[in-house]
């Protein structure tokens, strides 16, 4: 910590940032925890996915109050989540609906409150003014989680028509949980799946492969995943392998060192599995990445290649071998693979061509895998961090941190634990209907949310 | 000699091997042999997991020490119900634990279990004077101040000096360099030959580390993340400039043809062959027998060629000759060591006057030490057999099942340790 950074967060220092507009964040709620107040469920229209997916979830409701009357009807007390059904919404004016249920909701929603839409993807509807309306929802999701505070946070998800209580309750569960701590303003989409329920320790039994394990980001996912019953693969760079095997001890899984870029790395993990545990592998979460930092001007061809080698190239040549269904130990049917993007790829970020095209890539990897593995239940998703409190990006110098930190709508930046819970709900079986989505955990970052 | 059941090598474990005072300086013995312990957890996924002995020891030991492995397992990632033992026989200390816990496997006495060793010589013990103990236990069990302040005026300024560890043998007063010299001279091992040889342990050590053999079975330690006194650019003609440090101004023995003292850890882990299969663990060779000796080095034999007895001993009850083997692994105390050994198997006469039937014959030197040894990876004494017996396993169960290798590891006190592997 240098002096202006302890200057910063000493007594004094923090009393002047108060005054001067940049406040100690709040606190957020995290883990596995509903909300405090009444979840309210509003409909606007006949559908009753949101009222049935709670039930199913075991969460009682309540019924939502409505800006109709002067003055403003108010809450009784703090609620602690909205969730809206706007799938039926096809017209401009029927928007007046949303806004009616909102304008109370904004108003009593507690701290890392949550308001949840659930609507139809623009593709889904027919129809300049329905298709118009659809995106509007997404403007609004967008701007009303910039104006929400306290860590409270607002997500939009576009169900398919088809879609059932048990393919949603997943998604809902995770929306409204802390889990979703650092999950906001986005929007993602739910498809209709045979989805078994919701359990406390879904991935019991069942092997989930983690890369770049050592520590950070990937420590937490590998703690986190493990926390839901998974027998953790810890696998990172052989020179990693301290952390490594005190990653795999303090978790019961076991260490695998190992350069994911070698020719033969996917075999080996294979390999490893099978002989192991003697089974398939459920889950692969490809989080190993490196950073190689230069403005364009200055990237040669070796800083170019070592970043997509690590970040995308390695990962599709161990997929390939994962999802070869001869291979002992390979992918099962039904898994799940989990990809890490970034927003420095979603947005561009300067002194990063090489890591964002990584990343980019990332994304358009796990779209193009998505409906090629649907026959095989496998789904193909990834997470997108934006800041997030490691050992990388302590390293940033203290204000372009403490910028990079503010500069969202929970004017902080994320734990590694809000990454893993995010990606430990794409590995759920219940998470069946979600594939081919990039999450971003963000905070909602101003640029690329 | 049939035994109820086959113990067999599921893995190893160890800690790069650092030079003395160098990565590991900080670390204690009890530290070191709780990361090889961490490591070889985590490569398996044992955490929580309780084994059924854990046997370790060290050559260099503080008091403190006195039940290193258990406390090592204390500290480790294994559950806290894991018995452990300590054992010490040198630098044949190692291979030792790996045959304690074997035989009790193949008779059924534990199912899985743990073997090794460490040795740090940064944090040798270091002891006062005998004058200066003496001193200070008079002066504690003194009962008035006068007599107290006696005891204590004995002390001389001489008498303050530490006393460091020597790798001194107590019958001779001679450093196990002084009495290799001496082999070396009786046996014409070249200045070449051991250069040689010495330049060999380097080159097949640095490819081995390149080719990733070593990726399952070391894990990285206090930022060391490869043996430190690898050396992959040496070569003959370097090894050739350096003056001998034994055997006097016409010595052969270098620096560079000899172990740097060092610090590491190495662990082997052992199960039954059939619990190792019912519980998803490779086996990569199993231990078919082992046979320890020792030679009259105060009556005037060579202090380091105790093995040639224990492998000729090993071979004639197991019906087996040189020609039988796929892979020989003769730790490198020094290169002269090394190649004394190979000259004693093909002495007739040596072999006979050891008690041995006749000469055991020459080897294949291609067969020898193909991943390096001691000579590049260093050798901390008790952490030698762990690392030999997890690399021989490895590379035999690379050649398949039925490959033979032999293990031959010389110790203080002129004795010696040998094993049989076998490939599965």
């Amino acid at each position: 910590m240098n002096l202006l950074e302890k200057l910063f967060y000493s007594p004094p220092g923090q009393a002047i940032a108060g005054k001067a507009g940049l406040p100690e964040p709040p606190v957020l709620r995290r883990g596995p925890v509903w909300p405090d107040g009444p979840i309210v469920v509003a409909s606007l229209g006949s559908g009753t996915l949101a009222a049935d997916t709670l039930r199913l979830l075991g969460r009682a409701t309540t019924e939502p109050v409505r800006d109709d009357a002067e003055p403003v009807p108010g809450y009784p007390g703090k609620i602690g989540a909205l969730v809206v059904d706007v799938t039926e919404l096809r017209r401009l004016v029927e928007l007046e609906q949303l806004r009616a249920v909102l304008r109370p909701a904004v108003r009593a929603l507690e701290g890392s409150g949550r308001i949840v839409l659930l609507a139809r993807a623009p593709a889904e509807v027919d129809g300049w003014e329905a298709k118009a309306v659809a995106q509007a929802l997404d403007g609004i999701d967008r701007t009303v989680g910039k104006e929400l505070r306290k860590g409270a946070t607002t997500n939009l998800i576009q169900v398919a028509p088809e879609v059932t209580p048990s393919a949603l309750a997943s998604t809902l569960g995770f929306l409204l949980q802390g889990r979703s701590a650092f999950v906001a303003g986005q929007t993602w989409q739910v498809a209709p799946a045979d989805a078994p329920a919701v359990a406390d320790r879904p991935l019991a039994g069942r092997v989930v492969v983690v890369t770049g394990a050592a520590r950070g980001i990937g420590a937490a996912i590998a703690r986190v995943v493990a926390g839901q019953g998974a027998q953790i693969v810890a696998v990172d760079v052989p020179a990693a392998g301290e952390g490594l095997s005190a990653t795999a001890n303090a978790i019961g899984g076991s260490a695998l060192q190992l350069d994911i870029t070698a020719a033969d790395a996917g075999s080996r993990i294979a390999a490893h599995v099978a002989s192991r545990y003697g089974e398939r592998i459920h889950g692969i979460v490809h989080n190993a990445g490196i950073t190689r930092d230069k403005l364009l001007a200055n990237t040669d061809a070796a800083r170019w290649a070592s970043v997509l080698e690590v970040n995308l190239a390695a990962q599709l040549r161990i997929n390939q071998v994962l999802l070869d269904s001869t291979v002992a130990g390979g992918l099962a049917d039904g898994g799940r693979i989990v990809g890490v993007s970034s927003t420095s790829g979603l947005a561009g970020n300067r002194g990063q061509t090489n890591y964002a095209a990584s990343k980019a890539g990332v994304a358009g990897l796990v779209r193009a895998m998505a409906p090629d593995l649907a026959e095989r239940r496998i789904t193909v998703n990834a997470v997108a961090p934006g800041f997030i409190e490691t050992e990388m990006t302590a390293r940033i110098p203290f204000v372009q941190r403490e910028i990079f930190r503010r500069t969202n709508s929970l004017g902080q930046g994320g734990k590694p634990v809000d990454v893993a819970e995010t990606i430990a709900y794409f590995l759920e079986p219940a998470s069946a209907g979600v594939t081919g989505q990039v999450v971003r955990v963000c905070g909602q970052n101003l640029v690329g949310a | 000699m049939q035994l109820p059941r086959t113990a067999v090598v599921v893995g190893g474990n160890r800690t790069p091997f650092a030079k003395a005072n160098g990565a590991y300086a900080p670390a204690s013995n009890h530290d070191l042999l709780t990361a090889a312990i961490d490591g070889l957890v985590a490569r398996f996924g044992l955490a929580g997991q309780r084994m059924d002995e854990v046997v370790g020891g060290a050559v260099l030991k503080h008091t403190r020490d006195f039940n290193l492995t258990r406390e090592a397992v204390l500290s480790s990632a294994l559950a806290p119900d894991t018995p452990a033992c300590d054992l010490q026989q040198a630098c044949g200390t190692g291979l030792e634990t790996v045959v304690y816990l074997a035989n009790k496997i193949a008779l059924g006495q534990a199912d899985i279990g743990i073997a090794g060793g460490v040795d740090s010589a940064s944090d040798a013990p270091i002891a006062v004077s005998e004058p200066l103990r003496r001193a200070l236990l008079a002066a504690n069990a003194a009962r008035t101040l006068p007599s107290r302040l006696q005891a204590l005026a004995g002390i001389r300024p001489s008498h303050l000096a530490p006393e460091t560890p020597r790798v001194v043998e107590p019958r001779t007063g001679l450093s196990m360099g002084e009495h290799q010299a001496r082999t070396t001279k009786k046996w014409d091992v070249t200045r070449a030959e051991q250069d040689e040889l010495a330049a060999a342990s380097h080159q097949h050590l640095a490819a081995a580390w390149d080719s990733g053999f070593f990726d399952e079975l070391v894990t990285p330690y206090l930022g060391l993340t490869r043996d430190a006194t690898l050396r992959p650019d040496t070569s003959v003609e370097k090894l050739a400039t350096l003056k001998p440090v034994f055997g006097g101004p016409d010595g052969t023995m270098t620096a560079g043809n000899s172990t740097p003292l060092s610090d590491g850890a190495a662990v082997v882990l052992l199960a039954d062959a059939d619990y190792a299969a019912a519980h998803h663990l490779p086996a990569l060779a199993r231990l078919v027998d082992a046979e320890v000796a020792a030679v009259d080095h105060p009556g005037g034999a060579d202090l380091l060629l105790a093995p040639v007895t224990a492998v000729g001993r090993l071979l004639a009850r197991q019906g087996l000759t040189l020609a039988d083997f796929d892979l020989f692994e003769i730790h490198e105390a020094f290169a002269s060591t090394v190649l004394a050994t190979l000259k004693a198997w093909e002495d007739e006469e040596y072999c006979r006057s050891v008690g041995l039937p006749g000469a055991l014959g020459s080897i294949d030197r291609a067969k020898l030490n193909v991943t390096g040894s001691s000579l590049a990876a260093g050798h901390p004494f008790a952490a030698t057999g762990g690392r030999i017996v997890a690399t021989a396993a490895t590379l035999l169960h690379q050649r398949g099942p039925g490959s033979r290798g032999l293990i031959s590891i010389c110790a203080a006190g002129g004795q010696g340790v040998a094993a049989i592997l076998e490939g599965m």
